[in-house]
């Protein structure tokens, strides 16, 4: 067995050991882990990075189909501070046009972890988004030539703290996010930019957090790492003609996340003919740089 | 598409180098398990090497009270094994209460339940 070895030995590791907080990274609250989902967003700053993500998106209703190659960075300033990235290139195919390629619009985000309760598996997140008008192809792929701002909460709850006479409820989890979109610019040669409001909700079953918190079912690898998960997300814009015009999808999936990286993948269900039609599909190879990189670019800039 | 292959090749050679957070892999006495009489001890294994300095492992009984002998330790001859032994335990359910922190200082935590059939 060992002991600590020496109290020189015990200073040491306090001394990279004490900022823990800076470690409680990518979704842990007390026993759970919330992995990062693919469709909304998470409830926790994180130093994470998703690359790719590719995204087959279901037709859209003027026959338009549209595939987009995407990164993430998510990158903690401070313990709680975190700021983000996000960019997709995108190759999109409208009927009886050749097929235009190019970069969409930037988008950047800076998000504060409002809380984390591990005895109840629940955090809270507020944040902004913005994306950035002008930093996308505008006329050929038609992004925006205008900025929107997008105050955003997100939060996550595990029920963990069921009572145990409820084993197979427990590993359930729940996250949700709700933003409203603030477009800088009321119309582009006529075309309205409403305040749309956003929401979106991820059910997930952890079957690691049923193997090794609740009940040791024999589950062995990689099934003991596994979260089955179902995603919605909706948009219903708010003014200007559009109001009430809901858009969304459904999207059922699982994420396995080991020590290092996660991957993901999902189907894409629109859940009205305004979202599309058919089914697309969506996978992501998402990397926990925290893990990778611990003492260099995984871990907070700046600590206290 | 090759520069991007060439980053997560290099990610990936990077992780093998790397630690991460510590997941409880399995334990003795099963999660949620039932066993016919008291156990000698508990034993978690995890899936990264821990620091022993700041890993701690308890046992309590329905009423919150410690019913190990304060002796947690990470193995010697396998730093992913935490141990700790136990007083003899009635029949009754029990919460095992874990906090480790892997080598490269992530910190996890967590909790079970086991009972004693007695």
């Amino acid at each position: 067995m060992k002991r600590v070895s020496s109290p020189l030995a015990a200073a040491a590791v306090i001394g990279v050991a004490l900022p823990s907080a800076d470690a409680l990274a990518h979704g842990f609250a007390g026993d759970r882990f919330f992995p990062a989902t693919l469709l909304t967003d998470d409830p926790f700053v994180a130093d994470e990075m998703s690359l790719p993500t590719v995204t087959r998106n279901p037709t859209a209703s003027d026959g338009t189909q549209l595939t987009n190659i995407g990164v993430d960075f998510s990158k903690r300033i401070l313990p709680d501070l975190g700021v983000t990235f996000h960019r997709n290139w995108q190759y999109q195919q409208s009927p009886g046009a050749p097929a235009v390629t190019g970069f969409d619009s930037i988008s950047t985000g800076v998000q504060y972890q409002l809380f984390i309760n591990a005895p109840h598996e629940a955090m809270a997140l507020a944040g902004l988004s913005v994306n950035w008008g002008h930093t996308g192809r505008v006329q050929a792929l038609g992004s925006p030539d205008f900025t929107t701002l997008s105050p955003t909460l997100d939060w996550g709850k595990g029920l963990g703290d069921l009572p145990e006479s409820l084993p197979f409820i427990r590993p359930f989890a729940i996250t949700g996010n709700l933003s409203v979109d603030f477009p800088t610019k009321v119309n582009s040669n006529g075309t309205l930019h409403s305040n749309n409001f956003n929401y979106g909700i991820a059910v997930e079953y952890s079957l690691e957090y049923l193997q090794h918190h609740v009940r040791d079912i024999g589950l062995g690898k990689p099934f003991d790492r596994l979260i089955p998960l179902v995603e919605l997300s909706m948009t219903t814009p708010l003014n200007r003609g559009a109001g009430g015009l809901t858009t969304g999808t459904v999207q059922p999936g699982f994420i396995w996340a080991g020590q290092y990286f996660q991957i993901g993948a999902e189907a894409i269900i629109p859940v009205n003919s305004l979202s599309g039609k058919g089914i697309g599909g969506i996978v992501q190879f998402h990397l926990f740089i925290d893990d990778l990189f611990p003492k260099s670019i995984g871990k907070p800039i700046f600590s206290y | 598409m090759r520069p991007l292959l060439a980053a997560l090749a290099l990610l990936a050679l990077s992780a093998s180098a790397a630690s991460a957070h510590a997941f409880l892999d399995r334990a003795s006495p099963a999660v949620g398990s039932s066993v016919p009489r008291s156990p000698a001890a508990i034993s978690l294994w995890f899936t990264q090497e821990l620091e022993p300095a700041f890993s701690t492992l308890s046992v309590v009984d329905q009423a919150g009270t410690r019913v190990d002998r304060g002796d947690p330790e990470v193995d010697r001859n396998d730093a992913t094994i935490l141990r700790v032994t136990l007083k003899p335990l009635p029949p009754g359910t029990y919460k095992v209460i874990w906090r480790v922190v892997s080598v490269d200082t992530h910190p996890t935590e967590g909790t079970f339940t086991f009972r004693v059939a007695g």
